[in-house]
């Protein structure tokens, strides 16, 4: 087991993003689903902040010398933003689906199926 | 072998393990948990990257706000007075076997390229700074635009879960 490299960080965060596409795939229950799609967007945050710490090349050309590489620490923050949103508005639906249909398994809400 | 390599591999043998928890957990709220220590290890995960403005705002956001709104979603929305919500019956054969040819495939193209493995010296004095000059001066749109999402979203909640008008 060599120093710590870009590969470790890119190989953690493949293995916790296909187990969120496991949990996507596999659960029934619509929190559960939410747990996973939290999991591949921290997945996907690790990567960017890999990449953002090992890069030696500037995007954008910046006035501040500091933060030429800070690019990917950006994109992470409005990535958990979003997440923040997505967090949000997706409890407000699963608390309607528990009143419309009085579970949350979304292979009970089937309404619209032909 | 040193010290901060031993420390990496605790934290992220913890990462990916609680994240199997989280996915694999019959109990919805084990799987809460699990991802509640999945966040923990990637805040530390962050801290090994120099980000230490992100590690913060990961243990603030996800662990203090989002993970509790998955709390109160599980709890709110369970029939069974004991809080155990059983997950359905389909099987996670299929998904597993998906996920497993995703990773191989992910995991030879990883092997293909030639990474820098020399990290860019880390911002003296904190990356807390540099990332605000950029939020507000390469990315004030991007900020603007999510911040405005933000708001929206948050009505759109607000609407989503208020009761029926009774008339």
């Amino acid at each position: 087991m060599g120093p710590i490299g870009l590969q470790h960080y890119l190989v953690l965060g493949a293995i916790l993003f296909v187990l969120g596409v496991i949990g996507i795939v596999s659960r029934k229950n619509a929190v559960g689903i939410l747990i996973s799609i939290e999991l591949m967007l921290n997945a996907a945050n690790i990567n960017l902040i890999a990449f953002s710490r090992y890069s030696n090349k500037p995007i954008f050309p910046t006035t501040m010398p500091e933060a030429a590489y800070m690019d990917g620490q950006v994109f992470a923050i409005f990535v958990i933003i979003l997440a923040a949103c997505e967090a949000a508005v997706a409890l407000a639906i699963i608390l309607n689906l528990f009143n419309m249909f009085g579970t949350i398994e979304v292979d009970d809400a089937d309404t619209m199926r032909g | 072998m040193n010290a901060s390599t031993v420390i990496f591999w605790i934290i992220a043998v913890l990462a990916v393990g609680s994240a199997i928890v989280a996915t694999y957990a019959k109990n919805i709220v084990n799987a809460a948990f699990g991802l509640f220590f999945t966040l923990l290890a990637i805040a530390g995960v962050y801290v090994f990257l120099d980000a230490d403005f992100l590690a913060i705002t990961q243990v603030v956001v996800y662990v203090g706000g989002i993970l509790v709104l998955l709390l109160f979603g599980i709890l709110l929305t369970n029939k069974n007075i004991d809080f155990v919500t059983v997950d359905g019956s389909r099987s996670y054969l299929v998904g597993t076997l998906l996920g497993a040819a995703l990773l191989v495939m992910v995991l030879s193209i990883l092997q293909l390229a030639t990474w820098n493995n020399v990290p860019t010296a880390p911002p003296p004095g904190g990356t807390t700074a540099p990332i605000g000059y950029m939020l507000l001066k390469n990315y004030l749109l991007a900020f603007e635009f999510s911040s405005v999402t933000l708001l929206a979203a948050l009505i759109g909640a607000a609407y989503l879960v208020r009761g029926r008008d009774k008339d």
